[in-house]
């Protein structure tokens, strides 16, 4: 099977050659045809270039971009079979719902009764029946969202690319359009490309996952192995916000004397007496679905997720720390 | 911090108690604010429309040669008599003309002002935009006779580069050729077209300036080509722009009576017809009637421009 999209070593750099801006550096990656493929990182780390050097509306400053197996390099945004939802959306506020819907096929030429019924029928998809009169002005954040999808969708893309799309809804649309999306997906078997950087929403909608850290790519691969082996220390930490312990931390601890990365849920917080790791209670944070707890052990802050309902020790208390040895991941990767 | 910084802080005389003022009563600064430019709004601006409304409908005894203060059409009929109709219909086309010209040529200026332009070519671009209206409106029409004229700029280069042919040529098609191009209608028209132009670049870099990069990209992402980005997206979002701008360079040329007594031929336009009206002929009433032509004529065109969805991006 030829992979959806491919980057070969892909730069694209901003700026003077002796300063420049390194937005995407020497990234290799392969997205599989209608897999659900999301690009997780820090704001500024490129993934908004990434899928601008999809798009079409960035060119590489170096490497090759091949779309289902077609080095892509001399074809205009309009001429590839790739459609984005935009971060802001991007309608256009001019036309109505129905014609912003229509639009791709109307600048394909396709006749306006045919466009119409099948912008209908997009907007039925994406459950927004009887809204095609209104202005997109007229709409919530969230319906705005489904329009750009529909309006997307409606050209029978071979890759979406959708950048941070939920980004400006509130937690409970959110996650309904999340359940939504992935539904879409799977029913339609295109291959989408996700932005986010919340990465609960990349674990659990991706298939496949990269995480970018200052333009390159720090770790591709399955959520599962993303969040329960990271490569490096970032990773660890920025996905799940992991306990990351330097080699003679990780030492007394009980492994090598390498970097490891222990997630928080995976410590037991136990009385002090009679086990190997204690410290003292530094901070408390109540989570609503739990608390977390930093104890300093030994002067490294490690932090502990207790589930809801478990006694809470207090600041300044003396607590002991457990866990399981199998849940110490020690990290190849140097950073 | 327990020093002795009040909860509420002391008032420091006339500002403060103006502020508190119009905060405890919010429609005070409005009415304040609004009265001035209502008053003149309201009595000198429209005061003086409804007074030339009311001229209008009064006429002129044939005998006294005085004004009849008597409500009457026969006025608005005079408007109708061959030579009137030719002023009207030569003002009218004249004034489409330049505004399509201006259009033109604005365009490019403009989108390259709201999309490329930055920092200092952005300085440079009002610069030059703006820098024609600080001279004399007069030394620029006098100035532009000199160019336009038979043994001017313009011929000399025709005639260096070869090409006075083409000149000729043009000066011979009827209707905007004629003896030299600073006593032809196409004279005038240039000379209208540069002077109005900075009234319509200015209001449609600004409309151009509110289309968001994103929605270029989205259409192009959607398959439109470059033309039809422009068509269906572009034009339509800056159509405000575009009719704001018209309806300056459509109303200035309407109501002009100088660039053609100076550049052009002696054929008449409605500005110069009112300004002899009043002055040696001495009758107001046909120079009012005259003068309601281009409001009409405003008026009909903001209503199609309407129709035609002009306004949809507003
Ligand atoms: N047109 C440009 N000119 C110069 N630098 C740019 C340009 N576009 C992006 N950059 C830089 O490239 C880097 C990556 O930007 P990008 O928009 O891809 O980040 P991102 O991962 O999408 O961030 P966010 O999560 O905040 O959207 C940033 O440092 C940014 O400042
Ligand atoms: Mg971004």
């Amino acid at each position: 099977m030829t992979a959806a999209v491919e980057f070969q070593n892909v730069s694209r750099h901003f700026g003077p050659a002796n300063a420049p801006v390194k937005a995407v550096d020497g990234v290799d990656l392969t997205i599989a045809e209608g897999s659900f493929f999301a690009m997780l990182g820090p704001s500024g780390s490129g993934k908004t270039t990434c899928l601008r050097l999809i798009s079409g509306f960035e060119k590489p400053t170096g490497g090759v971009i091949r779309i289902f197996g077609q080095d892509v390099s001399d074809i205009p945004p309009n001429r590839r079979n790739v459609n984005t939802v935009f971060q802001d959306y991007a309608l256009f506020p001019h036309m109505n719902v129905r014609d912003n819907v229509a639009y791709g096929p109307m600048v394909k030429g396709v006749d306006r009764r045919t466009r119409e019924a099948q912008a209908e029928e997009m907007l039925a998809l994406v459950k927004l029946e009887g809204y095609g009169d209104r202005k997109p002005g007229q709409l919530s954040g969230g319906q705005r969202q489904r329009v750009a999808l529909a309006r997307a969708l409606v050209n029978e893309p071979k890759v979406l690319l959708l950048d941070e799309p939920l980004g400006a809804l509130d937690l409970k649309l959110r996650e309904a359009m999340q359940d939504e999306l992935k539904a879409l997906q799977a029913r339609l078997g295109i291959t989408f490309v996700f932005v986010t950087h919340d990465q609960g929403e990349a674990l659990s909608m991706a298939d496949s996952l990269a995480v970018f850290n200052e333009g390159k790519i720090a770790q591709i691969g399955t959520p599962k192995e993303i969040y329960s082996h990271p490569r490096t220390r970032f990773v660890a930490d920025f996905v799940g916000s992991s306990n990351v312990l330097a080699p003679e931390v990780t030492r007394a601890f009980g492994g090598p004397a390498k970097w490891a990365s222990l997630r928080p849920e995976m410590l037991r917080v136990t009385a002090a007496d009679g086990v190997a790791l204690s410290g003292v209670v530094t901070g408390l944070r109540y989570l609503g679905a739990g608390s977390r707890v930093t104890v300093a052990v030994n002067g490294t802050e490690v932090a502990a997720q207790l589930p809801a309902g478990q006694a809470v020790p207090e600041a300044g208390a003396v607590v002991g720390l457990a866990f399981d040895p199998s849940a110490l991941h020690v990290m190849e990767g140097e950073r | 911090m327990t020093t002795q910084t009040p909860a509420i802080l002391p008032e420091r005389g006339l500002a403060d108690r103006l502020t508190a003022l119009f905060w405890r009563h919010p429609r005070l600064l409005l009415a304040v604010l609004l009265t001035p430019p209502l008053l003149w709004l309201g009595v000198v601006y429209l005061g003086s429309l409804a007074a030339l409304l009311l001229q209008s409908f009064y006429s002129i005894d044939e005998f006294s040669g005085l004004v009849k203060q008597e409500f009457t059409l026969k006025t608005y009929a005079e408007l109708f008599r061959a030579q009137n109709l030719d002023i009207i219909i030569r003002t009218l086309v004249m004034s489409a003309a330049v505004t399509i010209g201006c259009a033109v040529i604005a365009f490019p200026i403009a989108y390259y002002a709201a999309r490329f332009a930055k920092g200092k070519w952005k300085a440079v671009f009002y610069l030059g935009v703006m820098l024609p209206l600080w001279s004399s409106y007069l030394v620029k029409v006098y100035a532009w006779k000199l160019i336009l004229a038979k043994e001017g700029i313009i011929t000399w280069a025709a005639e260096g580069a070869g090409l006075s042919m083409v000149l000729n040529a043009i000066l011979s098609i009827p209707g905007i050729g004629g003896n030299s191009l600073s006593t032809s209608p196409l004279g005038t028209f240039l000379v209208f077209v540069y002077v109005w132009l900075p009234y319509m670049i200015l209001p449609m870099q600004a409309a151009l300036e509110r289309v968001p990069a994103s929605m270029l990209e989205a259409s192009a992402d959607l398959g439109a080509s470059r033309a039809q980005t422009f068509r269906t997206v572009i034009l339509p979002l800056a159509m405000p722009g575009v009719i704001a701008g018209s309806i300056f360079t459509f109303s200035l040329t309407m109501g002009d009576y100088i660039i053609p007594q100076i550049v052009g031929t002696s054929a008449r336009f409605i500005g110069l017809a009112v300004y002899q009206l009043q002055g040696t002929a001495g009758n107001i009433p046909l120079a009012a009637a005259f003068a309601v032509v281009p409001i009409v004529i405003m008026v009909i065109y903001l209503m199609i421009a309407k129709r035609k969805g002009a306004f949809d991006a507003l």
